[in-house]
């Protein structure tokens, strides 16, 4: 997994709640064997026509927008376990995603992907919109260590996030959970001995 | 002694270790896989030079990717065939039990696990999937996780997760008549949110729910994903054993009754605690339909779509982009409204139960001719059975056909997708966007009032057609 470090960037906005992973990466892209080449098909039924055509105003389409930062609607990544989600947004170029509430399975997701969900307030939420949408420029500053964002020029947004230790080692270090579980490999085995059913 | 809940005693019975402010190291007992959620896990152990830590553990099957139509012939479309056939390798490869296509035990995952009784009171129980909730019914700790999780589990048999939060949603008095598990639970998640039960774990208890058959239990718990909840579960109980009992692998003989003396120490103890509660009225459901674009957005079939500012924190701009994309207005009842497709299927509802309710509700009348129709049974053994009850025949002679088993219409993975822009009475789970085809508009139902809507031509109040 790739590590995360202390970043900037601009952000696109996405507010539109409920964002399922449907919406984000089609169950007909999923049959892919490995896990490159998702970003393509990022939002793809909003970010194309049927013909194909990138839809002009879709964010994702709209010169105006750039940066790798993604804010998006409330209750993001819900339905489906997918991580084929996570790799799109990855793929796509996303290191963080803002919202004010993430599905459980897709958090996960994220995390083990080396994405950062950072959940804030719904009001600074919309506050955030809010300041995009007038101004597409504004720089977002992203500090893993500290747990901090920060938005240019608006220092009233702010704000610390919470993310568990764990996880949090896991991104700054490029770990994934699998190297952890091989380590306590005897503790497993020996969870199984003591066992009486199943 | 603390007084532990369902949840509870099979979770910690299961922590093999817990790490200071992380997350805790959860034993499986069960890994089901399939074959759209496995093949990068299984090409990460091989990166990694591991073995599967133990494959008696893991049972696959195929069933996003396949055709209900001419299983024995090659899959036609590239794509899913590749897929499919890797998890033929894979499988092969590691030594995993396959039930692929042309095996008689092939059928949707969360079909098969509990038919062959390989779903369990008192296991864990994880498949990349997210309605692994399903097998919750069997108070089950069960529940979908990504692929990455997917390949610790088969290089471990262990997931690293942060305990859930406790809710139990207790549903008491009796259903009224026409009135399914599947309307039971689109009720709650109305009333919840698609998001409300995020961050916890369900526990279904109340008379309404003791009532229910395991089927319609796994109906219930296979929806628990729709509002949030990372699973579901429903106490055993004799019901539970009964099903259980003579399946393929459940304990026999001796080992049955140590089991069984097991499973009866498992429902939540009296006075226990859950970090919420909620109570709903059974006597008040009435069948469901969903006019929106997530499962929480759900009325009564008599009911009329309701307008943003009569729901609980919903935006307004989404709220209105889901109606926009569903083709309806608030105020209007989706009663009456003409329907093009109707889909009975998915691991919500394609049990033997719900093919039997259909063909008999159907048996005698004719569908109608513009309503292209898709019965799918969940299994190879359910079909079987369906054959042997010669509900085919009953279902043909009404204008529609039993096809073979797979998670079909549902996800608009395989050759059976709805038309952009046409309407689906559907009984699976989910009404997203796209998720039955790129613009199909699906309405979520019971199978009655799927199998209803597909006699009228239209969306029907099944409670109308009863007596």
């Amino acid at each position: 997994m790739k590590k995360l470090e202390k970043f900037s960037s601009r952000a696109i906005p996405l507010p539109i709640d409920d964002i399922d992973t449907d919406q984000i990466i089609p169950a007909r892209f999923l049959k892919s064997v490995t896990k490159d080449g998702f970003g393509d098909n990022l939002f793809r039924d909003w970010r194309y026509d049927k013909a194909g055509k990138p839809v002009k105003d879709f964010v994702l389409n709209d010169p105006k927008w750039d940066g790798n930062i993604l804010v998006a609607g409330k209750n993001f990544g819900c339905g489906s376990s997918r991580e084929h989600a996570a790799w799109a947004l990855g793929d796509y170029g996303f290191k963080v995603v803002i919202s004010s509430f993430f599905a459980d399975i897709f958090k996960n997701n994220a995390l083990n992907n080396g994405i950062l969900p950072i959940q804030v307030s719904d009001a600074s939420l919309h506050k955030l919109f809010d300041v995009l949408l007038a101004t597409p420029e504004t720089q977002l500053h992203i500090d893993l260590e500290n747990q901090r964002f920060s938005v240019d020029g608006h220092d009233d947004l702010t704000a610390t996030f919470e993310i568990n230790p764990y996880k949090k080692m896991c991104l700054i270090n490029g770990y994934d959970d699998i190297d952890f579980l091989l380590s306590i490999k005897e503790d497993i085995e020996g969870f199984e001995k003591a066992r009486l059913f199943h | 002694m603390a007084k532990k809940t369902l949840f509870d005693k099979v979770w910690d019975s299961h922590v093999v270790k817990r790490i200071p402010d992380g997350p805790q190291v959860v034993y499986i007992d069960k890994h089901l896989i399939h074959e759209v959620t496995s093949p990068q896990a299984f090409y990460g152990l091989e990166a990694r030079k591991l073995p599967l830590f133990r494959p008696d553990r893991i049972v696959a099957t195929a069933d996003h990717n396949v055709p209900t139509k001419d299983q024995h012939l090659p899959i036609k479309e590239e794509l899913s065939r590749i897929q499919v056939s890797k998890l033929s390798e894979n499988c092969e490869k590691f030594g995993v039990e396959l039930y692929g296509l042309g095996h008689p035990y092939q059928g949707i995952v969360h079909i098969i696990g509990p038919e062959l009784g390989i779903t369990q009171p008192g296991m864990t129980m994880v498949c990349g999937d997210s309605h692994t909730s399903t097998h919750g019914a069997f108070g089950t700790v069960a529940f979908g996780i990504g692929t990455s999780e997917v390949e610790q589990v088969m290089a471990t048999q262990c997931i690293l997760q942060t305990k859930p939060k406790t809710m139990r949603i207790t549903v008491d008095g009796e259903m009224g008549k026409g009135v399914l598990a599947k309307d039971l639970i689109l009720h709650i998640i109305a009333e919840i949110s698609a998001s409300g039960a995020t961050g916890y774990f369900v526990e279904y208890a109340g008379s309404a729910i003791r009532a229910l058959s395991m089927e319609a239990r796994m109906t219930v718990c296979n929806m628990s994903i729709e509002m949030g909840a990372r699973g579901g579960m429903i106490a055993p109980d004799e019901t539970t054993y009964a099903y259980m009992k003579g399946r393929e692998f459940a304990p026999k003989g001796t080992e049955w009754d140590r089991y069984l003396a097991y499973w009866k120490t498992l429902p939540t103890d009296d006075g226990a605690t859950f970090d919420k509660e909620m109570h709903f009225d059974a006597t008040i459901m009435r069948p469901m339909v969903t006019y929106g674009t997530n499962p929480g957005m759900g009325v009564a079939v008599d009911a009329a779509v309701p307008k943003a500012a009569d729901i609980v924190g919903a935006s307004v701009s989404s709220f209105d982009k889901s109606l926009a994309y569903m083709g309806l207005k608030s105020g209007e009842s989706l009663n009456g409204k003409t329907i093009q497709n109707v889909f009975i299927g998915s691991c919500t509802n394609s049990r033997i139960e719900d093919l039997r309710l259909v063909a008999d509700f159907v048996k005698g009348k004719t569908k109608a001719d513009h309503v292209k129709a898709y019965i799918i049974p969940g299994s190879k053994q359910v079909e079987k059975q369906a054959r042997e009850e010669g509900l085919n025949i009953i279902l043909e002679a009404a204008g529609f056909e039993l096809r073979e088993p797979g998670c079909s219409a549902c996800l608009g993975m395989n050759e059976d997708k709805i038309p952009a822009g046409e309407y689906c009475v559907s009984t699976s789970n989910r009404n997203f966007e796209g998720r039955q085809g790129p613009g199909a508009r699906t309405i979520l139902a019971s199978p009655l009032t799927a199998a209803a809507s597909a006699i009228a031509g239209k969306v029907t109040d099944i409670r109308e057609w009863l007596n």
